[in-house]
């Protein structure tokens, strides 16, 4: 088994900020806008751009964590279970405009699994998906990004592996495993 | 993830501690499901389940369809009164012909022990148990550890009192095994008639003194007089049992500590419990029987994901 480093400081700040300015691009006061982090491993990256984002506009943006793990499509499929995670969306969706954060974007099944499940809090107005990494020819459902941090060309063979300070990692670092 | 450890949900006996916490961990988050506004996922909308009850049942019965439902199974039910087993169907014949429907899992509550066991070995849907005879009734344990932990944190070295007819009840059983499992202090306590002879090889203490017992404990769990299983008189008249080990306000009111008072239901108000212990600030009955439907959810979820 290999690893190669695909993205890492500073590249990675600079990236985080760069989509950060697109969305402020995009959603100028945020007053309509909300901040959906996806379980598990999204919720770091949202929690950043968050951060960020209030820092940046002086906005109070309203944030969640979402989980789909009860909306997936491989439930009684696969050989083992996935364990939910937390939901927490102290807020409506109806009407809002709804950034969807995730780390990585593969197959876009997960991504599926979670517009059906925020359709449980309401209609949102518009959602959009922002990913850091989006191995563009994995995809199994017609599901594409609106803001992506990088491009990345992997084989289904292949995995990436996003590790954040947040998790106890030494440093942030995604990595593309053989 | 670590898997669930077992096919079917026959008893707490037959689980490991860190399936206790699975259950406590996914019952989590769909008691948040439950408080959304809509309070429904489609995890388990291909799984069909039936709910096979040969002996009464309201809350429990209730609950699994709640859970079910909320999952999105499609659900049938079955009880044995007006059906073929008054004609003399053997159990075996019976489920075979709902598992003949195409039915994925069975979730039974019958009057002789070990009959989910029996079943369990001779098909191959998953089975639940929900309750058989004076044996076992895991999903009420589940429930009522899931709410101790609930209100009081982690169970470990907790005391926790099972107070009432021991010898009857499949509550006090699986409660002893998953507390004692989850590294909880348990005491039982009766009259000497309704405590099992051997109780206490299960590393339970024995009272038969309901103020000493509440004096030792931060939970009392108090189960419910079971008319319908006493054929024998084992306390001469219910008016003597509520004398004797009924618990009311004025002794809640003179222990030096709040404990936490529970009760699996249905409650015979004014026997082991009076009214203003049952409706008082201390009880969580009433969340005992929220919870249950969260919990009977994470067992279905675990169960059903095992393919």
């Amino acid at each position: 088994m290999s690893r190669r480093l695909i993205l890492a400081s500073p590249l990675l700040e600079i990236t985080v900020s760069r989509l950060c300015q697109q969305l402020i691009e995009n959603h100028q006061d945020f007053v309509q806008s909300v901040v959906l982090g996806l379980q598990p491993r999204g919720i770091h990256l949202a929690e950043r751009m968050h951060r960020e984002l209030e820092a940046t506009t002086g906005a109070k943006i309203p944030f969640g964590y979402l989980d789909a793990t009860f909306h997936r499509d491989d439930f009684r499929r696969r050989d083992s279970l996935v364990k939910p995670n937390q939901t927490k969306i102290p807020f409506v969706l109806e009407g809002k405009r709804v950034i969807l954060i995730d780390d990585v974007i593969a197959t876009g099944r997960m991504i599926r699994a979670a517009l059906d499940a925020m359709t449980f809090f309401g209609r949102p107005e518009a959602v959009e998906l922002l990913v850091l990494i989006d191995r563009r020819y994995n995809r199994q459902i017609p599901i594409e990004p609106t803001y992506v941090g990088q491009r990345v060309h992997t084989l289904d063979t292949q995995r990436v592996l996003v590790e954040w300070q947040e998790q106890g990692h030494e440093k942030d670092g995604i990595w593309l495993i053989d | 993830m670590t898997a669930f450890s077992t096919r079917h949900l026959l008893g707490i006996k037959d689980l490991t501690e860190s399936d206790l916490h699975l259950v406590f961990q996914t019952a989590d988050e769909f008691k948040e499901v439950l408080n959304r506004p809509i309070k429904r996922v489609p995890s388990l909308r291909d799984v069909t389940i039936a709910n096979v009850f040969f002996e009464n049942s309201t809350r429990t019965r209730l609950s699994f369809e709640l859970a079910e439902k909320r999952l999105s199974a499609d659900v049938v039910n079955f009880s044995s009164s007006g059906s073929s087993v008054k004609k003399g169907e053997t159990l075996l014949d019976t489920v075979n012909n709902i598992l003949a429907m195409k039915v994925d899992m069975i979730v039974m509550r019958h009057a002789s022990p070990g009959a989910p066991h029996f079943l369990a070995s001779r098909i191959h849907a998953n089975v639940i148990n929900a309750g058989d005879g004076t044996h076992e009734h895991p999903t009420q344990a589940l429930l009522d550890a899931f709410s101790i932990r609930e209100k009081l944190g982690d169970l470990a070295g907790k005391k926790v009192a099972i107070i009432g007819d021991i010898l009857h009840s499949r509550v006090a059983l699986s409660n002893i095994f998953c507390l004692k499992k989850l590294g909880a202090e348990v005491m039982v306590c009766g009259p000497s008639t309704l405590i099992p002879r051997y109780i206490a090889d299960l590393g339970v203490r024995v009272s038969h003194d309901v103020r000493e017992a509440l004096r030792w404990c931060d939970v009392a769990n108090v189960l419910r007089i079971q008319l319908e299983r006493l054929q024998v008189k084992y306390f001469p008249s219910l008016r003597e049992y509520s004398l004797y080990f009924g618990i009311n306000r004025r002794m809640l009111d003179e222990l030096d500590k709040d404990i936490v008072l529970m009760h699996p239901g249905p409650i015979n108000r004014g026997v082991e419990l009076t009214s203003d212990a049952a409706d008082s600030r201390q009880s969580i009955i009433l969340n005992q029987v929220e919870n249950g439907v969260a919990v009977r959810m994470a067992v279905l979820y675990l169960l059903a994901g095992q393919g």
